[in-house]
């Protein structure tokens, strides 16, 4: 009877854990787009920069940052005060300032139908792996007010901001490799050296020569930019971990003791 | 802490300790509400892990009332500001960020914790005479941190805190008659606003604690009146020895607190790496629509509320029927409000002649087996959005969720229960 309890109690803990655990079901929908991984790396001080320089120069002008302030992100990213005022501040604002926009709201809702959404926590409300692919899906789409579409946010209501960096993206069919049982590329036995193809269409492929990045430069700076908004979405996350770390370290030691004064006053009991 | 009576005679003056005692004890019962609830309150010795759950649940309350406080000294319960002045609270206060988590963690905690404890009620008949006031206090104590959890999630003012809000305010719209104007009455005005935030904020922070606090110190007056039960369901008054000591009890200081100190520490392990390392238990926690700020026009694709409503909420939904011309809303509401409400019954319902479930009969371990999987489906179908087969699976749940209440007296009865030990048994 009583391994039984014990061993309910251990099944009934253990079905609380996986429903604690159990990952988050409700993450926002809309597509089926077969999303790249995207792994952030927040103690990438460079990426990091880079993404709040491409973020300042290509973004702020329309999505506003308005819960985090200048002063804070400049320096957990270690950008002296004069240089993040010089390069990174357009609205002439005090470093003390919040990341706001210059936009008129009721303008913006003009032009774009509504207003352009502020991004500070768009990758806690999306999931930094959304805000990757989007930045990266944009395609040209004529039927479109702006041209163009994205593939994890269609019908979007927003131009392309990056084309000048991504160039012209067109959605279209393409040749690609047949892949063989073993994982590599099906070759030709006739013609040395010949992959066998076929037509898949509905992929994504940038005109060449059209943008000022590369296919890989491109990817590298959607990288850093969504590594940063994901650094904004919560500031303090790697302060949270690291003391978090000294937290349950010191439990752990507390718990020895804690144990060892249990132990001492239960002795005689039996 | 000394005994002053037992102080030897001798013409030394007392030590100052001693006659500091004396004096406070002329004035105040100090050292008899230490006796009475600490070092002279005898607790079963067989007390295993669940009886940790009622202490780990104090200290989640003064964790709610700390952090709490400091919260609300940034906070600002404003339509306009209230949202803004959370991420203030995570960016712009120093630990504010570590406030806000053990705030919001803690509630989480608290439901986990409540329910094990409740649980265990249940497991081992603790609601059975002379505990019945002691399971109503806790019934009630249960039923008002629904309330202050559900008011305390609108404070955010993230977009499900107003969407949720607004699902639990317009059931009181499907009320008969009086629905519509009542809806209106509670919110103040014609839909969620900041009148509605103000005192939803009022209730929470002042009103809802106040409570809270005051039925939780009645809960251990009453507790300590008739001592704890234990796994074994029996009494250990009915065996003393000549000082009036319980055999088979072990005083509160130092035996229990010992144990409670050595499980609040393993608790915070816990606690704390949720805290620190996933305080959005991956939206479970904390609703990723929630960063977003409150938008009347912005329905979120799916309104689920925070899991520890979710066993409950999935019996709303269950009610699709209309029934004597009334919306099925309202009907659904009922059922929600029973299903919370009814284990209230549970010291009239349990006909047992016996209290714990190890010397009940298969007909009660399986109905409370059953019950617990029943509560744990629905508690996942809460989370999901509604589909045919998730609507029959939730009437079925929720029909064993009563079945297990209802049917009670009856199964209680007939089957065979075993002879119950004279003494406690081991853990």
């Amino acid at each position: 009877m009583r391994q039984k309890l014990a061993s309910l109690s251990l099944q009934l803990l253990l079905a609380v854990a996986a429903s604690l655990v159990f990952a988050g079901a409700n993450a926002a929908g809309g597509s089926n787009y077969p999303m790249e991984a995207f792994d952030a790396d927040l103690e990438d001080l460079p990426s990091l920069q880079n993404g709040y320089r491409l973020y300042a120069n290509y973004c702020l002008g329309c999505h506003s940052l308005k819960y985090q302030r200048y002063e804070r992100t400049a320096d957990d990213l270690q950008i002296p005060h004069e240089v993040a005022l010089e390069q990174l501040v357009f609205t002439g604002q005090l470093i003390g300032g919040l990341m706001t926009t210059a936009m008129d709201p009721n303008k913006a809702k003009e032009w774009f139908g509504a207003p352009p959404p502020d991004l500070t926590m768009v990758t806690r409300v999306r999931g930094p792996e959304w805000v990757y692919n989007y930045l990266k899906t944009f395609y040209v789409d004529e039927t479109r007010p702006f041209g163009v579409n994205n593939k994890v946010f269609p019908n979007v209501g927003m131009p392309h901001a990056l084309l000048e960096l991504q160039g012209v993206q067109r959605e279209g069919c393409l040749q690609v490799p047949e892949i063989a049982a073993n994982g590599g590329e099906r070759r030709d036995p006739l013609v040395a050296g010949q992959t066998i193809t076929h037509e898949q269409c509905g992929l994504l492929y940038v005109e060449e020569g059209t943008g000022l990045y590369s296919a890989e430069e491109y990817d590298a700076a959607m990288y850093d930019l969504t590594n940063f908004l994901h650094y904004v979405a919560e500031p303090s996350r790697l302060q949270r971990q690291r003391t978090g770390v000294y937290v349950l370290l010191f439990l752990i030691i507390l718990g020895v003791f804690t144990y060892l004064l249990n132990r001492e006053f239960w002795k005689g009991v039996h | 802490m000394s005994d002053s009576s037992s102080q030897p005679s001798s013409n030394k003056p007392p030590h100052a300790g001693v006659r500091f005692m004396e004096w406070l004890d002329a004035r105040f019962p100090a050292t008899e509400t230490w006796e009475y609830h600490l070092s002279k309150y005898y607790a079963p010795k067989n007390h295993n892990f669940w009886y940790l759950m009622g202490w780990i649940a104090t200290v989640v309350l003064v964790n709610q009332l700390l952090t709490g406080i400091w919260l609300t000294m940034s906070y600002v319960p404003d339509g306009v500001n209230a949202f803004a002045s959370v991420e203030y609270i995570m960016r712009d206060v120093e630990y504010g960020w570590l406030l806000r988590y053990l705030h919001s963690t803690g509630a989480s905690a608290f439901f986990v914790v409540v329910y094990l404890h409740m649980f265990r009620g249940m497991m081992y008949g603790s609601y059975q005479k002379p505990r019945e006031l002691i399971w109503l206090i806790g019934m009630a104590i249960f039923v008002v941190l629904m309330a202050e959890g559900f008011f305390g999630y609108l404070l955010p003012w993230g977009n499900m805190s107003f969407w949720g809000a607004q699902v639990i305010v317009s059931l009181v719209g499907a009320i008969p008659v009086i629905g519509p104007d009542m809806m209106e009455w509670v919110r103040g005005d014609f839909l969620m606003s900041d009148i509605t935030l103000n005192r939803f904020f009022a209730l929470h922070v002042v009103a809802l604690p106040l409570v809270l606090v005051m039925l939780v110190f009645v809960h251990f007056v009453a507790l300590h009146h008739v001592g704890s039960n234990n796994p074994d369901g029996i009494e250990i008054k009915d065996h003393k020895d000549e000082n009036g000591v319980p055999l088979d009890g072990l005083p509160f200081w130092p035996y229990t607190v010992t144990h409670d100190i050595h499980a609040t520490v393993i608790f915070l392990f816990i606690f704390c790496a949720v805290v620190f390392f996933a305080p959005e238990m991956g939206g479970y926690f904390l609703e990723k629509p929630n960063f977003e700020v409150a938008n009347p026009l912005k329905t979120p694709e799916h309104i689920a509320p925070v899991w520890y409503y979710t066993p409950f909420y999935a019996m709303l939904r269950a009610v699709t029927y209309p029934l004597l011309g009334v919306d099925a809303k309202f009907w659904g509401f009922v059922v929600m409000a029973g299903a919370i409400v009814v284990p209230a019954l549970l010291p009239w319902l349990d006909r047992s002649p016996v209290k714990s479930i190890r010397y009940k009969g298969n007909w009660s371990k399986w109905m409370l087996g059953l019950f617990v999987v029943a509560f744990f489906i629905l508690g996942y179908l809460g989370t999901v959005t509604p589909s045919t087969w998730a609507t029959i699976l939730s009437q079925v749940c929720t029909l064993i969720y009563f079945a297990y209440f209802v049917l009670m007296p009856w199964y209680t009865r007939i089957e065979k229960t075993k002879p119950v030990p004279d003494r406690v048994t081991s853990l």
